[in-house]
């Protein structure tokens, strides 16, 4: 169990889900992995398939057609797999927390498939890509 | 046996390490620093603690052994060619046997891609069919003129091997077919590594991960694995067939040098193109490297 965990502190492969966001918090998710911030440095790479992935990175509010679908990618990410919930909208609906396609919070339907999911929180309209790599560590830390 | 185990996670360390060399020239390159040395030992370690996902319309055995398959050619080919450059322990057409088993990890993606029963795979397993029919062509051209100017033996060692035929009349990059050659199968091996700008199969931004879309867990650390041997491997065939191997030629500190210049040459190229489409490969490979390597062929026959 020691050499894998190692692994995985030290090589997160993330794959990017926007459950119906503005697209902000994607577009800074994307600023973090270019070539400035160098999140490659860590090992965060990012992949083009859930399975592959260690972290989801999950954006927006959980529109009511998207739930079952975040809740089915979480369920093929092969665990395990931790998520991070970024930006205000993810994190508790931000000013769309009235709306009427929203259906709850993100980690509420995260917890529907699996209750010990590990879910970590980066608040932030949208947060800075520091912010969001501060995020990862903190998190990356606690494994 | 002590020694076959050794070899075989010798090479699989240099591979795991020569990629990290690639993905950190390529961090150079965008002006960045890039991951640290055990960077790819750390991705296999993690991948080993991850679950393994079967499809349920997957077939199940055949997607859990085309990953053994490919890793087992690639160290393999590894093998032979280990053994035909440092104990010129070569027998009789062992240039074949490395051809064949290098199309093994080709092969393994594209079963394993239909074996997943997803569309993206098969997707992704249909181009790299393509893929390999392309550049199989010009790197067997390249290997017929290598094998013109040693005197028309097969053979890597031995006695009338390719290498003892250069370490007596001269490398065969020392001539004009010999340089044609070595441009188009460093080419080739470019697709059979599946770089930039031939990574066609794995097009990121455009199939997922193709053929590897289904994977997690242990098979996936295999194709890493085998990803890692084959581009450890593949520079050692155009050492050895272009530079007279790694003791003959120039020695072993030259050969050392050739290895990090062909690494190199692979990071650079995958760096400063964008990807092909598919058809646009096929058309380079055939219409556009098949040529050159013909008249590389004709320049051979001519004594150049």
């Amino acid at each position: 169990m020691g050499i894998t965990r190692w692994g995985l502190k030290k090589s997160p492969w993330v794959y990017h889900v926007n459950t119906g966001a503005c697209n902000n918090c994607d577009i800074e998710v994307l600023d973090l992995l270019t070539p400035r911030f160098d999140v490659e440095r860590f090992g965060i790479v990012l992949v083009g398939t859930p399975r592959h992935a260690d972290a989801l990175l999950v954006s927006g509010i959980c529109t009511r057609q998207c739930r079952p679908r975040l809740q089915e990618v979480y369920r093929q990410a092969a665990k395990p797999c931790v998520v991070f919930v970024i930006g205000a909208c993810a994190c508790t609906g931000g000013i769309f927390h009235n709306a009427y396609h929203r259906w709850g919070r993100v980690d509420d339907a995260i917890r529907e498939v699996d209750p010990d999911a590990i879910i970590a929180y980066i608040p932030g309209c949208p947060p800075k890509p520091e912010a969001m790599a501060l995020g990862v560590f903190k998190a990356l830390a606690m494994l | 046996m002590l020694v076959f185990v050794l070899a075989t996670a010798g090479t699989v360390l240099l591979g795991l390490l020569t990629k990290w060399v690639d993905r950190k020239v390529t961090a150079r390159i965008q002006w960045r620093v890039g991951p640290p040395w055990y960077q790819t030992i750390a991705d296999v370690c993690k991948l080993l603690g991850k679950e393994t996902v079967v499809p349920e319309t997957a077939r199940k055995w055949t997607y859990l052994l085309a990953p053994v398959i490919g890793f087992g050619g690639a160290t393999l080919a590894a093998a032979v060619l280990w053994g035909a450059n440092l104990s010129s322990r070569g027998f009789l057409g062992d240039l074949i046997v490395v051809v064949y088993l290098l199309l093994l990890p080709a092969i393994a993606i594209i079963v394993g891609g239909i074996a997943s029963g997803s569309p993206v795979t098969q997707l992704g397993a249909s181009r790299e069919m393509k893929l390999a029919f392309a550049y199989e062509l010009p790197f067997v051209l390249a290997l017929v003129t290598v094998i013109l100017k040693a005197g028309g033996t097969f053979t890597l060692g031995g006695p009338e091997g390719i290498i003892a035929h250069q370490a007596q009349s001269g490398m065969v990059i020392g001539s004009v077919s010999g340089i044609i050659a070595f441009v188009v199968s460093i080419l080739c091996a470019q697709a059979k590594l599946g770089l930039v700008p031939f990574d066609i199969a794995e097009a990121e931004t455009e199939i997922m991960a193709g053929p590897f879309t289904e994977y997690s867990g242990a098979p996936l650390a295999l194709f890493y694995l085998m990803k890692a041997v084959l581009i450890a491997t593949l520079p050692i065939p155009l050492i050895t067939l272009f530079w007279g191997g790694i003791c003959g030629g120039w020695g072993i500190l030259w050969a050392v040098l050739e290895y990090v210049l062909i690494v190199v040459l692979f990071v650079l190229i995958r760096n400063t193109n964008p990807r092909l489409r598919i058809d646009q490969a096929l058309k380079f490979f055939w219409f556009g490297l098949t040529p050159v390597s013909v008249l590389a062929v004709v320049l051979a026959v001519k004594g150049y």
